[in-house]
């Protein structure tokens, strides 16, 4: 399954069914490039169980400041629109499946 | 892609590094300068055979001058993440990210103490990394605490890009707020702030590979170097005492061994 790209237009109807993982990221983050991997991985695993996105905090700075993303990346797991899980920092993909675990 | 990278340009690392190139491996050796590795500070170093009475300086000078001289390639930056990415394990530093099938950890004297509040507020407004998550903080108050010689630079980026950066060099921090941070107390003077760059010469080892086991803020790791992580290494102060030189060298020759011995048989 591929990965949307979310911008302020159309995140609120993405993130609003069912279950969301949404990467914040930027081009000058290094650790954000070792998650790109990651992410891609997660998006296979959960194909039709959730929905994978990327938000680019440079270009999506309001989105950054609505969530309160203070570091990258950060990625948030949304339920039906409301926040259930955040993981700061580059995580190792058993971390984001031990707190995504529920949809498996 | 380098056979092995190196995280930290100490004894441990250049030992390591030195001991890979012997063996045939590229290596790559991720490091801020010299003068942020604990050896550089000594003032005299009388226990480690054959140089005796050199500062931790010239000793740290030999080793750079060994380890350049057998074709290790030196990467400038802070390393603030190591990930393992499925085939290969990723060096974040900056905004550079390097990859290999394998890294030793040679990142020096653990932080065994952090501040009050600092991993309560990780993620809430506590940073390591100015290149990554200083945009975020755009128009906006940024303490940075300053406790590494490449710290000026970090402080120096924030400023360009547009925070207000209040530098300071604390002793005691602690790190206050709500659900965000609102003010850091250092050295018992308050200041308003709505973020906090903490940069050190070493970043905790739990923050920096998040997994990894750790015991009293030193990385578990086996005689032969090998941590909790396939193909993740380390050796010297990071793995615990004694935090001597000689001790350092013989660990970085160990990891790298197990590191060889890893990359033969991928």
């Amino acid at each position: 399954m591929s990965i949307l790209h979310l911008t302020s237009s159309d995140f609120d109807t993405v993130i609003g069914n069912g279950h969301t993982l949404v990467d914040f990221w930027a081009s000058w983050c290094g650790p954000c490039k070792m998650v790109a991997p990651v992410i891609e991985q997660l998006a296979e695993e959960y194909d039709g169980k959730m929905t994978v996105a990327k938000v680019d905090v440079d270009a999506e700075g309001n989105l950054a400041m609505r969530y309160n993303v203070r570091n990258i990346p950060t990625v948030v797991l949304f339920a039906d629109g409301a926040e259930v899980r955040r993981f700061v920092g580059a995580q190792p993909i058993e971390a984001y499946k031990a707190g995504i675990g529920v949809l498996a | 892609m380098p056979d092995a990278i190196v995280v930290g340009g100490g004894p441990a690392g250049l030992s390591a590094a030195i001991t890979l190139r012997q063996r045939g491996n590229s290596v790559a050796v991720v490091t801020t300068d010299a003068a942020a590795s604990g050896l550089y500070k000594a003032r005299k170093v009388d226990n480690y055979p054959g140089l005796p009475g050199l500062s931790g300086a010239e000793l740290l000078e030999r080793f750079l001058e060994h380890a350049r001289g057998v074709g290790v390639e030196f990467m400038a930056g802070q390393a603030t993440s190591v990930l393992p990415m499925g085939e290969t394990i990723g060096v974040a530093f900056g905004s550079e990210v390097l990859t290999s099938a394998c890294v030793i950890l040679a990142t020096g004297v653990a932080q065994t103490s952090l501040f009050d509040g600092e991993e309560d507020f990780l993620g809430r407004g506590v940073s390591y990394c100015a290149t990554c998550d200083g945009m975020l903080y755009r128009g906006k108050r940024v303490c940075v605490a300053c406790l590494a010689p490449h710290a000026d630079d970090e402080a120096e980026h924030l400023r360009a890009i547009g925070c207000d950066v209040v530098a300071i060099s604390p002793k005691d921090m602690r790190i206050i707020g709500d659900e965000f941070v609102s003010a850091v107390v250092a050295d018992g003077v308050e200041i308003a702030c709505d973020g906090v760059f903490i940069i050190r010469s070493t970043v905790a080892p739990h923050l920096l590979v998040a997994g990894i086991d750790t015991e009293g803020g030193y990385i578990r790791a086996s005689a032969s170097g090998e941590t909790s992580i396939a193909g993740v290494f380390a050796a010297g102060d990071c793995v615990g005492p004694p935090l001597q030189v000689a001790k350092a060298v013989g660990q970085g020759l160990s990891a790298a061994l197990s590191a060889s011995e890893y990359i033969a048989k991928r």
